[in-house]
């Protein structure tokens, strides 16, 4: 029996599937599925739609430079954490923010089209946050897996024989 | 003259599927639903566990039965899975593959001249392996009226009460087809009347969707008379390991040990190392697959029915079986692929009431089962 939640399983496996591809896996009709999406965006259970990237994979231009950064912030009676995320979430550089338990506490992603561009913002506009006590930033040098994905995937290789018993 | 196949090797043609795996091997490009074993990899776990158990040079032949470690969980498995119960010491063999426990149970507990059922279409090494151990077939053709389901009906018709065993396997290879506990009591009561043995193939249990897997020797009076026999290879996705089991009572499996232990010694060690921890970790794993083959299977037959070609809902393995929109089924696989680069396999290579109907196999990732149903739409339109 299918359930609305199977129509979230599919769409996080390949956002690309259309509403008749899913009105073919599952048991529900086309206009079924249209409803259930439109709920589950209305809910903010579903926020976006996009593409797992590569981009060592592009020749030229297309190389993107992303770090993780660890920052330790100092709270107040005034400022909590959700205050001190939602000034550092505004930032279009920024692509993922998230509290994290440990030796730090914000896990943050900032993506920009060179080094000197994602340092300058870290400095510039990160570190000067007066709540802000120490930022760590990790460049990446190579992507493995992201969302699920394995890059360079050598099990997608068939091996299999064409036609067997 | 020396080295001349013996008589018995000789009366048993090639593979129908032979011919449909020349024609494709020659064709660059093809989207193949012709393939009777998953797209998936082994569980990483389990290849890591192989890959360990390599480094740590367990390189040596195992227990005749299989690793006692291995047939524990096997056994715990069959339990909790499906309401199996079998001692791992002397109820259960470990094989390479369920192939191989079925043509043990074939020699083993058959004389030649006896007969044994097979219930058809089915997979394409019953009938030869029967053949080898000297074993006369009685054809049991199933019907694409009841679903290609076993039912007293087609076995009283087929002469099987006069059968010293039946075979059969649901869910089934080629057909999809799969029995509820209801249907199966049906088939068991004959096989108690007319005193058979049974041999259960029942390699694609996990893969069942609509309803609960029965396994027939669960079913009163069952258990004596029934040998079932499981493995790795579908479920697990672990073809290439090679690796099954039987499980039956004591003395049976003792007999079938006793070929086993000259012919075999043991099942790959290799491949052992990798199914305990496939049982160990790997169980979620078998169920996202499973999943995903049911969304295929979803598609599928939803495509079917949008393009007007008639197939019955199958519910089980990772196979549909249409009826054919042609009147020979071969030369409409063989057009099929010639001008539609799509592989499919005629009913006909899987033994009697397979004609007129095409094999087709969803482990196949959606975006290539998705070009591949195109093409045969429109390819019949």
């Amino acid at each position: 029996m299918s359930s609305p939640r199977e129509i979230l399983d599919l769409l996080g496996e390949n956002a690309r599937y259309t509403t008749e591809d899913l009105a073919h896996m599952t048991e529900f009709t086309e206009s079924e599925v249209e409803a259930i999406v439109t709920e589950f965006e209305e809910a903010g259970a579903i926020t976006g739609y996009q593409a797992v990237i590569n981009w060592d994979r592009l020749e030229t231009n297309g190389e993107r430079v992303r770090a993780t950064v660890e920052l330790n912030v100092a709270l107040d009676r005034e400022t909590n954490y959700g205050d001190i995320a939602e000034r550092i979430a505004k930032f279009p550089e920024v692509t993922s923010l998230r509290l994290v338990s440990g030796d730090y506490d914000f896990d943050l992603t900032v993506e920009g089209d060179s080094m000197r561009e994602v340092s300058h913002f870290i400095s510039e506009k990160i570190a000067p946050i007066p709540e802000i006590t120490q930022t760590v930033t990790h460049y990446i040098m190579e992507s493995y897996k992201e969302q699920g994905i394995e890059f360079d995937d050598q099990d997608d290789d068939d091996d299999r024989l064409s036609v067997s018993p | 003259m020396t080295l001349e196949p013996a008589d018995r090797v000789d009366s048993v043609p090639p593979s129908g599927i032979r011919r449909f795996f020349e024609l494709a091997e020659e064709m660059d490009d093809i989207i193949s639903l012709g393939v009777g074993e998953p797209d998936f990899s082994a569980p990483w776990a389990a290849r890591e566990a192989a890959i360990t158990s390599l480094e740590r040079g367990q390189t040596s032949y195992t227990a005749n039965r299989g690793k006692r470690e291995l047939r524990t969980r096997i056994s715990r498995f069959e339990a909790d899975a499906h309401g199996l119960s079998y001692d791992p010491d002397d109820e259960m063999l470990v094989t390479a593959g369920a192939s191989e426990g079925l043509d043990l149970a074939f020699r083993a507990l058959l004389n030649p001249g006896d007969k044994l059922a097979v219930a058809q279409p089915c997979y394409v090494s019953y009938v030869p392996g029967a053949t080898f151990a000297g074993v006369d077939v009685v054809d049991v053709t199933t019907r694409a009226e009841d679903e290609f389901k076993l039912t007293r009906e087609v076995l009283e018709a087929s002469g099987a009460a006069a059968a010293d065993a039946l075979v059969y396997c649901y869910p089934n290879n080629p057909t999809g087809a799969t029995m509820t506990g209801d249907e199966l009591r049906e088939v068991a009561a004959f096989c108690r009347e007319h005193d058979l043995s049974v041999f259960a193939d029942e390699i694609y249990a996990d893969l069942t969707y609509e309803h609960d897997h029965t396994s027939i020797a669960t079913l009163p009076g069952m258990r004596e008379r029934t040998v079932v026999f499981n493995g790795f290879s579908k479920a697990f996705a672990m073809t290439g390991f090679r690796l099954g089991y039987a499980m039956g009572p004591a003395d049976a499996i003792t007999a079938m040990n006793r070929v086993h232990q000259y012919t075999m010694l043991s099942a790959p060690t290799t491949a052992q190392h990798a199914a305990i921890e496939a049982l160990d970790s790997c169980l979620d794993e078998v169920d996202e697959m499973s999943a995903q083959y049911d969304r295929r299977r979803n598609y599928v037959l939803s495509r079917f029915e949008e393009m007007g070609l008639a197939c019955f809902p199958a519910a089980g393995a990772f196979y549909a079986f249409p009826e054919c929109p042609w009147d020979d089924a071969e030369e409409f696989a063989e057009a099929l692929l010639q001008e539609k680069r799509v592989a499919v396999v005629p009913g006909s290579a899987f033994g009697e009431g397979g004609d007129g109907h095409l094999r087709i196999s969803y482990a196949t990732g959606l975006d290539e089962l998705k070009t591949a149903m195109n093409r045969i739409e429109s390819f019949i339109s």
